[in-house]
């Protein structure tokens, strides 16, 4: 508080800016692609007999694209609540590191905790891409209303797009539905890729790949956890004998 | 307790709530409790990433090979082929995502304009 700046009593506007340019982000090369995906993931859950309220809900209130993904997959597989959670919680934990490393560069001396609590919220893979890229160039204490910025908007125009699909996906050809679910899958296998930290990341990729289509015929209620923990085993003991950076 | 387990209006939320949100965000709030206490580099984190990973790809591949809605009208080696060359063009230019996006599009569009698909339902 020794360091207040001469600027505090416009601190509000600059607040309210700051968000605006966060907002901008909206119309992003990652941001564009990320509404393309939700196009796919309306019309997946759409196939899976799920309301345009509840999709709409369902984006809100759950927001990273995956989690959404294999929540619909459970449900379509007629998944209790508990393996539906347990294969959501499981394909979850990369948000964790993900806040980890974004936090310190959130946080203010006198910032309050729960405002990073609720910020975390909008933490996914696009909007934490876009953050870990800009988040430098903001001042310190206009950090969390930019991300605000970034985040809330980004959840909001994509809550806004899986609605609008709704409306218009029952008058569309066989094949743009086909082109549209084909944009989920192969925007995760671009931007898994990518944002992987280390090679352990891309070995646990395509060991994902090849034994979730196995283990889906061997058995499908369990295919997801057994992928995720033989495939990441799997390339966590790669990564210990051999592996490192990527 | 399955998604249509009841008939009310208000079951099909709290199983979002319970098994989505509740499970997502339970990860977010954890990684701002821990913010700064664990090294991003640390093997805890190296695992949980790698099965993490592993998981959402098993979810990709799904969607690939045993795909819902009008996709399922495809061959399964067109859409692996165009998936892979959707890949391929994002690695050539330089991981660029929209590059391999649209690069696998060109490959499915193009094959399904040749072979049409039949209009489902």
């Amino acid at each position: 508080m020794s360091t207040a700046r001469p600027s505090s009593p416009n601190q509000p506007d600059s607040a309210l800016r700051w968000f605006l340019r966060g907002a901008t982000n909206l119309f992003s090369v990652p941001a564009l692609i990320l509404s393309t995906s939700f196009v796919g993931f309306a019309a997946l859950a759409m196939e899976a007999g799920i309301t345009q309220a509840q999709a709409v809900f369902m984006t809100l209130v759950i927001w990273a694209l995956p989690a959404k993904v294999v929540l619909v997959g459970a449900i379509l597989a007629g998944s209790g609540l508990f393996g539906a959670g347990f294969a959501v919680a499981l394909s979850s934990i990369r948000l964790t590191p993900m806040v980890v490393a974004l936090v310190p560069e959130l946080r203010t001396a006198g910032g309050r905790r729960w405002v990073l609590y609720a910020l975390s919220h909008f933490v996914a893979v696009t909007s934490w891409v876009i953050a870990m890229a800009h988040v430098r160039e903001v001042p310190r204490d206009m950090r969390t209303a930019w991300y605000l910025g970034v985040g809330g908007t980004l959840t909001v125009a994509n809550a806004v797009v899986v609605a609008v699909v709704y409306q218009i996906a029952p008058h569309m050809p066989a094949a743009v539905s086909a082109a549209l679910f084909m944009l989920t899958p192969m925007y995760f296998l671009t931007s898994l890729w990518g944002s992987a930290r280390e090679r352990a990341t891309h070995v646990a990729m395509a060991a994902g790949l090849l034994l979730g289509p196995f283990f889906a015929w061997l058995s499908p209620q369990f295919s997801l956890m057994l992928s995720g923990l033989v495939g990441g085993s799997a390339a966590f003991l790669w990564h210990r004998t051999r592996g490192r950076r990527a | 307790m399955s998604f249509d387990a009841l008939d009310t209006w208000w079951w099909p939320y709290l199983f979002i709530l319970i098994a989505g949100a509740v499970t997502t965000d339970s990860w977010r709030f954890l990684g701002v409790w821990l913010g700064g206490k664990v090294s991003e580099e640390s093997d805890a984190m190296v695992f949980v990433r790698c099965v993490a990973t592993a998981l959402v790809a098993a979810v990709i591949a799904g969607l690939i090979v045993s795909p819902a809605g009008a996709l399922a009208a495809t061959p399964l080696a067109v859409r692996i082929g165009s998936a892979a060359g959707g890949f391929v063009a994002y690695l050539a230019a330089g991981k660029r995502v929209l590059v391999g996006v649209v690069a696998c599009e060109v490959i499915l569009v193009g094959w399904m304009l040749l072979f049409p698909i039949e209009s489902a339902a």
